[in-house]
């Protein structure tokens, strides 16, 4: 028999204490208004479920996910053709230009986007894009770090296997989408996941691009019903609850996943 | 001549498929960066077409009392944020490096703040901690202390943004501190012990200098993000109260879309990306020196 150690006397308190602002938002959004208008606050005595039903009354939730959702798949679908279209360009071809255009991107991956954000406003209004998904979907089609990802994946691969498929008479794309496709699963799917968390939840730039509700992201959109609703907080939490559920049920499901791509490119 | 043929067509198979991701970024992350450099030398409000303005905007930035707090604000900030993250996420990714029972569900709870999104932990700490119905309060009353205000309070304003992003960056510190320590060599760890070394004395001279290149890492990237703190504040305390929380960002965002100076806030962008360039190499300089490796 082993003891149990004593490092659950450290664990155990200080995991309560970093999923104490989860459960506090699901117990606020069950409560009802009074119990949560009370010192010291504690548990509500029962589930109203009433807060959820009001908040998807006031605010359009089921559009702002929808939009967050058009957004978010979309970038992932370009991020995984478009970078690993041209991750393979720079990691196999040697191609006039290349080397220069391949530091020039990498040279974006050092600038702050706050450097970015305003010619890109400029940029957005003169493409008549301002307040549309467009202008969410368009700077983020294809990232440079995703172009990164994918050239650093090519050069690990072995040669013979596309000069193999070059002797079978297989033209590059081919090569590319028959024989490499189902070995770059894992890497993509690292790319994927990290698209999607990035763009889900991006805010300072649809705030600033976006200010029509109904063009709204489910971040942005939350953050416009907190100005709206800061006196009626289990309605607000519901809110809160029903625009995180998405992810959260994700991240519980593909945990190990969403860990792994995540400790692979240091993004938030 | 079949030669050349064949570089002919790498050069134009390589264009053809590195072209569109090329373009994207080249027009989007490329030109905005010179085209903001130009701006920052312009009157502008964003909306109608800039004039010239020399250095005037540098001029104002050199002179402007609010920049200059905020510049302040945010080196405190940064200053407060990366150590303490740091100074929690080394001992809680030793403590979840052991072979416990429950682990996996202490990584959970440790890492499950990586996907809520700023909004919501804006929006779940500002209610934890308000200063009337908040449960932060609930504790200290019950502790026998005075009520406080956190984000309400001029004083501790941005304090409470500290503590809240430390929570949202505690997983992925850990993350990058576990993966680096789960590389640590069980050999080595070994050999310390057999030549007498205890538990925290190996802990000390062989995994600590060993996960140093994460420590190096994490410090770029909590101080790259930390300067470019924006989201929190927005969603807590709006820069203030009394412009307690009004950090750089905050400011450009300010003089951008409140004040609509968009040159001057072009300036300012230009300052911050200043301020990681030169962090970013000072950083890059000191880690080449202090870099373990093992084969």
């Amino acid at each position: 028999m082993r003891r149990p150690s004593a490092l659950h006397l450290v664990l155990l308190p200080l995991s309560a204490l970093m999923v104490t602002p989860l459960v506090w938002m699901l117990l606020v959004s069950v409560s009802t208004q009074e119990e949560s208008r009370r010192f010291p606050p504690g548990l509500p005595s029962g589930i109203e479920w009433e807060n959820y039903l009001a908040a998807m009354r006031d605010a359009p939730l089921g559009s702002w996910l929808v939009n967050s959702f058009v957004v978010s798949i979309v970038c992932v679908a370009g991020n995984l053709l478009l970078c690993s279209l041209a991750g393979y360009a720079f990691a196999r071809i040697p191609f006039f230009g290349g080397r220069v255009a391949f530091f020039l991107m990498l040279a974006t991956l050092m600038v702050p986007f706050q450097i970015v954000m305003l010619p890109l406003l400029i940029m957005m209004r003169e493409l008549g894009l301002v307040d549309t998904l467009g202008a969410l979907i368009a700077p983020n089609l294809a990232t440079a770090f995703g172009v990164f990802l994918m050239r650093q994946f090519f050069t690990t691969l072995p040669r013979e296997l596309e000069e193999a498929a070059r002797i079978d008479g297989a033209g590059r794309l081919r090569t590319l989408l028959q024989v490499l496709l189902p070995l770059m699963r894992p890497t993509l799917a690292t790319l994927a996941v990290l698209t999607f968390l990035q763009t889900w939840n991006d805010f300072l730039w649809p705030l600033i691009v976006v200010q029509s509700p109904g063009t709204m992201t489910v971040q942005l959109g939350l953050q416009s019903f907190q100005g709206a609703h800061t006196t009626n907080w289990p309605k607000l939490m519901a809110g809160t609850v029903l625009s995180q559920l998405p992810v959260l049920l994700v991240f519980f499901f593909a945990q190990r996943f969403f860990v792994r791509s995540v400790a692979a490119a240091g993004i938030k | 001549m079949t030669l050349d043929r064949r570089r002919l067509a790498d050069h134009a198979a390589g264009w053809g498929f590195a072209a569109p991701a090329v373009v994207l970024i080249g027009v989007f992350g490329l030109v905005p960066v010179v085209w903001s450099f130009v701006l920052s030398f312009q009157h502008t409000d964003l909306t109608s077409p800039g004039t010239f303005a020399g250095g005037d905007n540098y001029a104002k930035l050199v002179a402007d009392p609010l920049f200059w707090d905020a510049a302040r604000r945010t080196i405190v900030y940064v200053a407060l944020f990366v150590p303490v993250t740091l100074a929690l996420a080394l001992p809680i990714a030793v403590m979840l490096n052991q072979a416990i029972r429950g682990v996996v569900l202490y990584r959970l709870a440790v890492s499950v703040p990586l996907v809520t999104s700023t909004v919501a932990t804006g929006i779940m700490f500002s209610w934890l901690a308000n200063p009337q119905f908040g449960l932060v309060n609930a504790a200290l009353d019950a502790a026998g202390l005075p009520k406080q205000g956190f984000f309400s309070d001029p004083g501790q304003a941005l304090f409470a943004v500290v503590a809240m992003t430390v929570w949202g960056w505690l997983g992925f510190a850990v993350i990058i501190y576990l993966a680096a320590l789960q590389n640590v060599p069980k050999d080595l760890i070994e050999a310390s012990s057999l030549d007498g070394c205890g538990r925290v004395r190996s802990f000390w001279h062989v995994e600590l200098p060993l996960v140093s290149p994460a420590t190096g890492f994490l410090l770029v990237w909590l101080t790259i993000n930390g300067l470019q703190l924006f989201d929190a504040v927005y969603v807590t305390t709006k820069g203030g109260p009394l412009r307690a929380t009004t950090v750089l960002v905050y400011h450009l965002y300010n003089e951008a879309f409140v004040s609509f100076d968009g040159g001057y806030a072009a300036a300012i962008g230009c300052a911050v990306f200043l301020l990681i360039a030169a962090f970013t190499l000072l950083q890059l300089r000191f880690n080449r020196r202090s870099h373990y490796e093992v084969r």
